[in-house]
């Protein structure tokens, strides 16, 4: 496949994921809906150019492995697993009810693909460095990929293992940072600065890119250049919207875990409302 | 190796079990937080230096870690303070390892106040109640080096998150080389006709010290060690508390939520008797040295002797 035509059929597989995100939540009731859209273009680049695996055999040794440190954005992954055929797409609008596969927050033990349980943040990157390591210890050829919150950043665990990352050379850990500026309580640099983040990472010994997180060619670039890094742990720094594709919830820190009903949710699938060849 | 009647800390159980699973199994690795040296786990490091990992001070990362590295096969031993992993890193054990259901294993070296002079931050005596209410979790609680010994080599052939408590202070040796060791079987040390008790971990030391001066008294106690505490062995306690209709229970934790606590919600649930705990009744421990501890919160062999025989004449 020509460049500009994976480009291409990756920007119309985000349209269909962000949709996929609203009428889940819509029908799910609550959620988490806001940094779902804001990390959709990486997770779509990770799950559709990025990664290798094989949904029907889920634990296949060779695959590369993903962890979803920022748990409450799962509507994403279980659209992107849906998507990739871990399971059938009729179980998205189960999301959250009683018996569900898809649980709240990533549940391993009940939905294919997801390697590991998470929602309680700044774990991610641990288990994420943890995986690495091993496969570093077995000679292993699959990379670790792993999502992290801006705001999930103060949690001093994440600082621990950059540290531990970097000390153990794990080039075969690619973390992103959806760096959104939004977190619970309001934007990151007033709820708790996190600039000069990009400084940070390089005094933790990391290998830094950074890039617009809503830029396909920029993002799959930023994965390319991943794979030719060594001795060192890559971290992208993702700028991205909060909210992005829902014009009313686009960087509005109230759109993080608000419920989504009637003529707002009916305006936001119009506007996400996936159109062939529209862009 | 004869370490029959030796006095000796369990953590040295411990140590030899892993130099032996290094030996055995390949996918045996292990973590500590720059306290390797008295944990014991630096002799597995000398001897396997590429499957050790030495995280720094850093327990939530170092379980976390240790969950990644069970995710791809290898069985983790992550060890340091009982206090620390249990209590710091507990959300991690939690949501990371337990309800992940991951095949962890914690090792909390220093449970109890046996621990002594470092004083009430280091003396880990809730970890027992914190574990065990965790769904997936295995609790196991060693007496001596070689039930430490035998518990270490069993978990690592049990699938899932263990909890394994060790102690800082050599302690006499209470069973022997040969004795068969089963997770989750209570073994009964002594059986006599006048009271029953039943207790987990080093304290045992202070138990098997109490049967002679008992003896004198008149008193000849039936001994129980419960060294898992989950899944506890509810028949042996059913059995014992139908036979005795009383029970005394005896261990270096707090009151709330240690053994004598699991056996009540036993006991409350299938057959309701009296229970008398022997165990830290809702304060911190404090420091000084260990014997003398032992003896100011009613826990050393003389205290104990004392407390039974009142116990017994209590109506
Ligand atoms: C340990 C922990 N503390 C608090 C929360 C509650 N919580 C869920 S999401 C969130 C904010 C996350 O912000 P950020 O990491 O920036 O996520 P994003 O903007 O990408 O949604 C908080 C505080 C949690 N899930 N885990
Ligand atoms: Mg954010």
């Amino acid at each position: 496949m020509k460049y500009s035509e994976i480009v291409c059929l990756l920007r119309s597989k985000s349209k269909i994921i962000r949709y996929e995100i609203i009428k889940m939540i819509g029908k799910a009731g609550s959620g988490h809906p806001g940094g779902s859209l804001s990390a959709t273009d990486i997770g779509v680049a990770l799950f559709f150019y990025q990664m290798k695996y094989k949904p029907d055999n889920p634990k296949w040794e060779e695959r590369d492995r993903f962890i979803l440190s920022k748990g409450h954005a799962t509507p994403l992954h279980y659209a992107l697993l849906a998507h990739a055929n871990y399971f059938d797409k009729k179980h998205l609008s189960t999301l959250r009810q009683y018996n569900s596969i898809l649980q709240g927050h990533p549940a391993s033990y009940l939905t294919p693909g997801v390697e590991v349980s998470t929602g309680s943040l700044g774990q991610g990157l641990s288990i994420s460095a943890g995986i690495a390591l091993a496969g570093k210890m077995d000679n292993k050829s699959y990379n670790v990929y792993t999502l992290l919150g801006d705001g999930e950043l103060d949690e001093g665990q994440i600082w621990e293992a950059a540290m531990f990352s970097a000390h153990k050379k794990l080039d075969n850990l690619c973390t992103i940072v959806d760096r959104n500026h939004l977190q619970i309580d309001g934007n990151t640099e007033d709820v708790m600065a996190l600039e000069p983040l990009v400084k940070k990472w390089q005094a933790f010994g990391w290998y830094t890119i950074t890039i617009d997180g809503h830029n396909m060619k920029k993002i799959i670039s930023a994965f390319d250049e991943f794979l030719t890094i060594k001795n060192k742990p890559t971290v992208i720094i993702a700028k991205t919207i909060k909210g992005k594709g829902v014009s009313f919830m686009e960087n509005k820190a109230e759109w993080h875990g608000k419920p989504l009903k009637g003529e707002l949710l009916k305006q936001a699938l119009q506007e996400l409302e996936p159109r062939i060849n529209n862009g | 190796m004869d370490n029959k009647n030796k006095i000796l800390p369990i953590r040295d159980g411990y140590g030899r079990a892993l130099l032996k699973l290094g030996e055995t199994n390949p996918d045996i690795v292990v973590l500590d937080a720059d306290l390797s040296t008295s944990t014991r786990s630096n002799w597995f490091a000398e001897k396997y230096p590429d499957r050790f990992i030495d995280v720094g001070i850093a327990e939530q990362n170092m379980v976390n870690i240790a969950a990644g590295l069970s995710l791809e096969g290898k069985i983790p031993f992550v060890t340091t303070y009982g206090v620390f992993v249990c209590g710091r890193a507990f959300d991690q054990v939690r949501n990371t390892v337990c309800y992940s259901n991951l095949n962890v294993k914690i090792v909390g070296s220093h449970g109890g106040i046996s621990v002594g002079p470092d004083g009430g931050s280091h003396q880990a005596i809730e970890d027992i109640a914190l574990m065990r209410i965790l769904p997936n979790m295995t609790v196991v609680v060693p007496c001596d080096h070689f039930q430490a010994y035998k518990a270490t080599l069993q978990l690592a052939e049990l699938q899932g998150p263990a909890y394994l408590r060790l102690a800082r202070e050599p302690t006499a040796t209470i069973t022997c080389e040969d004795y068969k060791f089963q997770l989750g079987k209570a073994d009964i040390l002594t059986k006599g006709d006048d009271v029953v008790i039943i207790f987990a971990g080093t304290i045992g030391a202070e138990v098997m010290k109490a049967v002679p001066l008992l003896h004198r008294k008149n008193i000849y106690p039936t001994i129980i060690n419960m060294h898992t505490i989950k899944p506890i062995d509810k028949e042996t306690i059913i059995k014992y508390s139908k036979k005795f209709g009383k029970i005394i229970t005896i261990e270096e934790h707090l009151k709330a939520g240690g053994l004598g606590s699991a056996i009540s919600e036993v006991l409350a649930e299938s057959y309701p008797v009296k229970i008398k705990m022997f165990a830290i009744n809702d304060r911190f421990g404090e420091s000084g040295q260990p014997d003398i501890l032992l003896d100011a919160f009613g826990l050393s062999a003389e205290k104990i002797s004392e407390r039974v025989e009142r116990f017994l004449l209590e109506k």
